[in-house]
C-alpha cells in the first residue's frame, strides 16, 4: 500500500495525459459536488423549518377540556367541565417522567376585541395567566426587565410581561415601558418586562402576547380554581406521545368522564407534528443522496472508461511486466489503486468546491439577512466521511472491470501488439 | 538444463487449425549458447514462447532445471518466469517511463527485494553492460544498442537459469548487432545458458550450436566453431 515505487508509478501514469485525467476527474468531482450541495441545501431547509419551531420544547402536548359526549356515573352527556389547579399536582403525582406541567388561562385570541388600554391607545392581544416555567416550554428572550417569578405567583402581583409587538402598538417610540401601567379588561397591571420570541411560527402574533402571573389572572378575571388548558413537557428520555394516554386517563378519572369518551378532553401533540417534519427531512435527505449518487455514478463510469483505455494503451507494458514475472494480482492491484486514487483525489476536490460554495452561500445569507425557510446550509463531518467512503467504494468498482481486463490479456498477446 | 520431449503445438485459425510444432525433441545443457534458426513460419518463435512459459504446449513434456513445466496457473507461471528465465526481445520492450536503472531493477522488484539492495544490484548489472553513466536516462534518450544492453542487464538482474533472446539483433545495424552479440558471448563465458532465436546466419555462427527448424520439426542440430564477435567491434 505505502510502496514508494507503486505510488510513483501511479502518479506517472495519471500525469502522462494530464488533460484526460482532469476531464475524467471532473465527472467524479461534479458528482460529489452535487451530492454535498444537495445535502447542504436540504440541511439549510431543515434548519429554516426547525427554526419555526424555535426553541419550543417539542416533546410537549397541549390539553384542554370540551363537553362530555357520554353519560357517566349519573352525570349527563353534554356536560361542560374545567381542569382545576389541583389537577396539576395530581398529574405530577401519578404520571412519571414529566418535566413541566404548566396550567394556563387565556384572554382574547385570534380576531378578538380590543381588551388592553394604555392611555389613549388600545389593542387586542392574547393575555395569558402563566407560571414561570412557561418560558422553558415556549421560549422567549426577555429584552428588558424580567419575567414572571414565584413571588409574583405567591403574592398574586398584578404585573405583566409584554411582547415587542404590544410595546410597538401601545407605546411611543422612546417611551419608558418598565413601571408603566396597562389596563387589561379594566384591571391595571404594571409592566415589568418585555420579550421577543425567536420562532417565526407565531410571526407577528407571537410578539403580541402579554404574560401575567397565573394567580393574579385567576383573581382579576374571576377564574377561581379553573385552568383553561395545560402545556405538558416530558423528560428528554421519554416521549410525550406515549405518556399522553396516561395523563388523559387520569384527568377522565378526576372529572368523572366516561373512560371511553374520547372527545371530552382535547389535545394537540406537538411531538407528533415534529416527528412528521423530521421524517419529511429524512425523505429529503434520501432524495439528495439518490440524486447525488446517480450523478456520481456517471462520473465513476467515466473513470472506469478511462481506466479501460489506460489498460488498453498499456497492454504491451503489462505484457512485459508479466514476462518479467509480475504476479497477475499485483497488476490488478496497480490498476485498482490508480482508479481509487483518481476517484478520491477528484472527490476531495469536489468536496472542497462544495464546501466553498456552501461557505459562500452562508456569508451571502449573513449579509442579506435571514431568508424565509432557509438557514445556514451545512454538511457534517459524518456526511463528508460518508462521501469519502462512497468514493473509495466507487473507485474500487470503477477499477474492477479494467483491472480484470488487464490480467485477462495473456503476456504473449500483449507482447505481440506493436 | 532444458529438456523437451515430443512437443506439439497448433493454433486454431477459424475452422482450420495450423500445426506449428510437430514433435520437437531437444535438450540444452548448462552453459550452452544455442541459436535457433529458421525462416518465418518455421515455428521458432512459438518454441521460444513455450520455453518462456508465455504459451502452453498442446502435448509433450518440458522440464526446466528438473522442474516439470505443465498446467501452470498464471501466478505460478509468473513466479517461474521471474525465477528461471530472463527475456531479451527484438523490440527491447523497455518500459518507457522508467529510467534505465528502474527498468533493470524491475524483476527484482517483483521478487520483493528491498529497494536499496535492488538498486545496488541493478547498478551492478548496468555497469556490467557498460551503461552505468546512463542509469538515470529514460529509454527514449538511449540508442538502439544501448536499449538492448539495458534489456540484457534487466534479463540478468534476477540471475535466471536461462536467458531467452528473441531476435536480439533484429532491430539493430550490424555494428551494434556485433556489440550486443559480444556482450551475450561474454555472459555465456561466465557460464550462463542462453538461447538465441535468429534468422541471421552470422549471428547464429556466433553461438556454439545451431538448431535448424523447418515447418515445425528440427531438421538439423549441430555444434559449431564459435565466431567471436569481438573482432568485428
Amino acid at each position: 500500500m505505502f510502496n514508494r515505487d507503486r505510488w510513483r508509478e501511479i502518479l506517472e501514469v495519471l500525469t502522462s495525459n494530464v488533460w484526460r485525467t482532469i476531464f475524467t476527474a471532473f465527472g467524479v468531482c461534479w458528482g460529489i459536488f452535487i451530492l454535498i450541495v444537495l445535502l447542504a441545501a436540504g440541511k439549510g431547509l431543515e434548519n429554516g423549518i426547525k427554526q419555526d419551531f424555535g426553541d419550543t420544547a417539542t416533546n410537549t402536548m397541549f390539553m384542554w377540556t370540551r363537553a362530555t359526549t357520554k353519560a357517566y356515573e349519573g352525570l349527563p352527556q353534554g356536560r361542560g367541565f374545567n381542569f382545576k389547579i389541583s389537577d396539576v399536582q395530581a398529574i405530577r403525582d401519578n404520571v412519571p417522567n414529566l418535566r413541566f406541567i404548566s396550567p394556563r388561562n387565556q384572554l382574547g385570541g385570534f380576531g378578538g376585541n380590543n381588551n388592553v388600554v394604555k392611555g389613549i391607545r388600545t389593542g387586542a392581544f392574547n393575555v395569558y395567566g402563566d407560571y414561570p416555567e412557561i418560558i422553558n416550554q415556549d421560549p422567549m428572550a426577555v429584552t428588558s426587565g424580567r419575567f414572571i417569578n414565584y413571588n409574583d405567583i405567591d403574592e398574586k402581583r398584578k404585573v405583566a410581561v409584554i411582547g415587542l409587538g404590544v410595546k410597538n402598538d401601545l407605546y411611543e417610540k422612546d417611551e419608558e415601558v418598565l413601571g408603566s401601567y396597562i389596563k387589561i379588561q379594566g384591571v391595571n397591571f404594571m409592566v415589568i418586562g418585555t420579550y421577543k420570541k425567536n420562532n417565526s411560527g407565531g410571526g407577528e402574533e407571537g410578539q403580541k402576547e402579554i404574560f401575567v402571573p397565573f394567580t393574579a389572572f385567576s383573581q382579576a378575571f374571576n377564574q377561581g380554581e379553573n385552568v383553561g388548558w395545560m402545556a405538558i413537557t416530558a423528560n428528554d428520555g421519554s416521549s410525550i406521545s406515549q405518556l399522553k394516554d396516561k395523563i388523559i386517563d387520569e384527568m377522565k378519572k378526576r372529572h368523572k368522564v366516561h373512560p371511553e369518551d374520547n372527545r371530552a378532553i382535547g389535545y394537540f401533540d406537538l411531538y407528533e407534528q415534529y416527528n412528521r417534519v423530521e421524517s419529511l427531512f429524512g425523505a429529503l435527505k434520501a432524495v439528495a443522496y439518490i440524486v447525488g449518487i446517480m450523478v456520481l455514478l456517471s462520473g465513476i463510469i467515466g473513470v472506469s472508461n478511462i481506466m479501460l483505455i489506460v489498460v488498453k494503451e498499456r497492454t504491451k507494458e503489462i505484457g512485459i511486466r508479466r514476462a518479467l514475472g509480475e504476479q497477475p494480482w499485483s497488476i490488478k492491484k496497480q490498476i485498482l489503486m490508480e482508479s481509487i486514487f483518481l476517484t478520491i483525489i477528484s472527490g476531495m476536490v469536489g468536496i472542497i468546491f462544495g464546501s466553498l460554495v456552501i461557505y459562500g452561500i452562508n456569508s451571502l445569507l449573513d449579509s442579506v439577512g435571514p431568508v424565509d425557510m432557509f438557514m445556514s446550509p451545512s454538511v457534517s463531518v459524518g456526511v463528508v466521511t460518508g462521501a469519502l467512503i462512497i468514493l473509495m467504494v466507487s473507485g474500487l468498482l470503477a477499477g474492477f472491470i479494467p483491472a480484470q481486463s488487464a490480467i485477462r490479456v495473456r503476456p504473449i498477446e500483449a507482447l505481440r501488439t506493436e | 538444463m532444458i529438456e523437451i520431449k515430443d512437443l506439439h503445438k497448433s493454433y486454431k485459425m477459424g475452422s482450420n487449425s495450423l500445426h506449428v510444432l510437430k514433435g520437437i525433441n531437444f535438450k540444452v545443457e548448462e552453459g550452452e549458447l544455442v541459436a535457433i534458426m529458421g525462416s518465418s513460419g518455421s515455428g521458432k518463435s512459438t518454441l521460444l514462447n513455450i520455453l518462456g512459459m508465455l504459451d502452453g504446449a498442446d502435448s509433450g513434456e518440458y522440464t526446466l532445471d528438473n522442474v516439470p513445466i505443465k498446467n501452470l496457473s498464471e501466478t505460478k507461471a509468473a513466479q517461474y518466469r521471474n525465477k528461471f528465465l530472463g527475456f531479451i526481445f527484438q523490440s527491447f520492450n523497455l518500459i518507457n517511463y522508467k529510467s534505465a536503472l528502474e527498468n533493470v531493477a524491475l524483476p527484482l522488484y517483483y521478487q520483493k527485494v528491498p529497494r536499496k539492495e535492488r538498486q545496488e544490484k541493478a547498478m551492478k548489472y548496468l555497469d556490467r553492460v557498460g551503461l552505468k553513466p546512463w542509469a538515470a536516462h529514460l529509454p527514449s534518450e538511449l540508442s538502439g544498442g544501448q536499449k538492448q544492453r539495458v534489456a540484457i542487464a534487466r534479463a540478468m538482474a534476477a540471475e535466471p537459469k536461462v536467458l531467452l533472446a528473441d531476435e536480439p539483433t533484429g532491430a539493430l545495424d550490424s555494428k551494434t548487432s556485433y556489440e550486443v552479440m559480444d556482450l551475450i558471448q561474454k555472459i555465456n563465458d561466465d557460464g550462463n545458458t542462453i538461447l538465441v532465436v535468429t534468422h541471421e546466419e552470422d549471428i547464429a555462427h556466433m553461438c556454439k550450436r545451431i538448431v535448424h527448424l523447418k515447418d515445425g520439426v528440427i531438421v538439423e542440430d549441430k555444434k559449431i566453431e564459435q565466431v567471436r564477435a569481438e573482432q568485428y567491434v
